[in-house]
């Protein structure tokens, strides 16, 4: 995005930040929206951080930009985790968002590509990112693109079939510009994944389906950078898939690994609770 | 792609419907880079195999996955590309049913569906292969234009005006050994156009798919027996002709549809919906499939089992016109 660093830890303290910022963004916009899925947003902000800050090639001013990077949040439902960022790194004012889940509010829990800038895609039905991703990637081939496509999604989401018929379709085309990142925070609605569908061994799944697999801690910011700045080339014949470990509700004391917050309220006492977690883990300095 | 593209004519009038709209889809792809076609494991049943084999980079087999099929449909027509997507009817319409509502028509993209073996084409296959939902399903997403060619005249009609058209299309063809409608392509087709097959003064049967040309058999037929019946292509059901529907409806005394689909939901009941709203008080008759699973047997079989043959049609005329 722009901003010039004189050291590595001065991106990752300036990262580090920015996602102390935006977590804050998106609890006082769940308070405003009378609701979200909070503990998935904030489970997923980290790698949403280092992608828009740091890794994607994006122009806010030019959002239909033909070289740019593609990025889709499969696991839509994380919309309310996104959007302020979109509006941190200027594709709409954060005042945009005011009307939250109101009537005629280009915002609601699902991002819609036909309401809001930035959005590639409108998602919220699970196990649809990656196909669309697949396609884009074919059209990247045609067009002997330079960018690359990323897509998120939920481990709850990798139940659905669609996201397997998805993963086929990428290695056997041969697809290396997909990144696909799951959000893996071991929780579903109904409790622990492995509990309500177990979807381990994870990573062996991936890699059986052809897929160059990296798991990394999703909330250790400098293993972050590594892993997209050390991407296989563009060319490469084969998508990569990054298995983030995170902590659903990350950062705030009464939401970590707690089901009930798949998607909750947040009234302004929590949100004072919610404020002071988040800045005691600001880094020191800052 | 605007006008002025040279089509070259081949003598499609011995095509099936599916073979015609290969070798058009090969004519225009020739001079619009943009087209892609992708399948599901069906390149040979949707008679695809022709662009598969001149344009092998934009041809995109996703083997047994409809799901996906569409998914990635939505991601190129995302890249600016116009992708038309053939499989099944049935799996196009309700295997990958949410993948056509939510990625492509809630989007509003221009993929272009081709959903073979529609209706009861696919007779001996049985019933998890006949698709008499389709149009009820898709007429019912917004954004979407619904398309039942009548034959293969039509349906390269069809596949050409998709190309200027925006937003997405459910294209239902057959399995495509349907009798030709058309002797040649010298017509105007226009989407959301019907077209007149023949006039008459005291039934209309309106008409989609390969009923049309049992239609006009019928209302030839009936003539000898001193009824006067118009016979309306409605090939576009989405969005439907009003008024078509409207003049049937002043000019004639009844009105008759005829599909291979159920009678709920589809061309009948499209037309009901607008008649309704006219509110002529002229009667309606709907032939197609009361409500029930088809039952297995060859095509020709199944359609004059249901009603939707020569004959079939010919007697819900004379009946019709004892009540007129």
């Amino acid at each position: 995005m722009g901003e010039q660093f004189n050291s590595r830890d001065d991106l990752i303290r300036f990262l580090t930040n920015k996602v102390i910022d935006m977590k804050k963004k998106t609890i006082e916009l769940t308070r405003i929206a009378g609701g979200g899925h909070i503990g998935g947003a904030l489970s997923m902000m980290d790698v949403v951080v280092a992608l828009y800050y740091h890794v994607l090639k994006i122009d806010p001013k030019n959002p239909r930009w033909e070289e740019r990077d593609r990025f889709v949040l499969s696991k839509g439902h994380g919309g309310i985790g996104l959007c302020p960022v979109l509006a941190d790194v200027g594709f709409y004012p954060e005042e945009a968002m005011a009307d939250f889940n109101q009537l005629d509010s280009p915002f609601g829990i699902h991002p819609d590509m036909h309401k809001i800038p930035g959005i590639e895609m409108s998602t919220g039905s699970l196990g649809h990112g990656l196909a669309v991703c697949v396609g884009m990637g074919l059209a990247h081939r045609l067009d002997k693109g330079t960018w690359r496509i990323y897509c998120l999604l939920g481990d709850g989401e990798c139940n659905e079939g669609s996201v397997w018929e998805a993963a086929m379709a990428a290695a056997h085309f041969r697809l290396g510009c997909l990144v696909a990142i799951v959000d893996r925070n071991m929780l579903s609605i109904d409790g622990p994944t492995e509990k309500v569908m177990g979807i381990e061994p994870f990573a062996e799944k991936w890699h059986a389906f052809g897929w160059h697999v990296i798991e990394i801690d999703g909330h250790n910011m400098s293993e972050i950078l590594d892993t997209f700045e050390n991407l296989p080339p563009v060319t490469s014949e084969q998508p990569t898939v990054i298995i983030a470990r995170t902590v659903k509700g990350k950062g705030i004391s009464f939401m970590e690994n707690e089901p009930a917050w798949h998607y909750g309220g947040i009234d302004s006492e929590k949100e004072e609770i919610c404020m002071k977690d988040l800045e005691q883990a600001r880094p020191k300095g800052s | 792609m605007g006008t002025g593209f040279t089509y070259t004519v081949y003598d499609i009038t011995k095509l099936s419907q599916a073979e015609t709209y290969g070798k058009t889809l090969v004519e225009l792809a020739r001079q619009n880079p943009n087209i892609v076609v992708l399948s599901a494991d069906l390149a040979k049943s949707t008679k695809v195999v022709d662009f598969a084999e001149e344009f092998p980079d934009r041809f995109f087999n996703f083997g047994v996955a409809e799901q996906n099929l569409l998914g990635a449909a939505a991601g190129l027509a995302l890249s600016g590309k116009i992708p038309f997507a053939s499989t099944f009817g049935v799996f196009a319409s309700m295997r990958a049913g949410e993948q056509l509502r939510t990625d492509i028509a809630y989007t509003n993209l221009n993929v272009r569906i081709v959903a073979t073996h529609s209706g009861l084409s696919f007779g001996q296959a049985g019933t998890t292969h006949h698709c008499t939902e389709d149009i009820a399903i898709t007429r019912s997403m917004a954004n979407m234009t619904v398309i039942v060619p009548a034959d293969s005249i039509e349906t390269s009609k069809v596949v050409q005006a998709s190309i200027d058209h925006q937003g997405p299309i459910y294209i239902r063809i057959g399995r495509g050994f349907e009798p030709p409608v058309y002797l040649d392509e010298n017509y105007d087709y226009k989407i959301g156009k019907a077209v007149t097959m023949r006039e008459g003064t005291d039934i209309t049967v309106i008409a989609c798919g390969v009923a049309v040309q049992s239609a006009y058999e019928a209302a030839e037929e009936a003539e000898d027996e001193g009824v006067s019946v118009r016979v309306v292509n409605m090939h576009t059901v989405k969005p439907i002709d009003r008024e078509a529907i409207g003049s049937a409806c002043s000019e004639t005394k009844h009105i008759i549809t005829a599909e291979e689909h159920n009678i709920i939901g589809g061309l009948g009941g499209a037309v009901a919906e607008v008649m309704a709203e006219i509110g002529t008080g002229v009667k309606l008759t709907r032939l197609g499939l009361c409500d029930c699973y088809s039952v297995i047997g060859y095509p020709e079989e199944l359609y004059g089992r249901y009603g939707l043959d020569t004959d079939g049609i010919l007697n819900t005329i004379l009946d019709v016109k004892e009540q007129l």
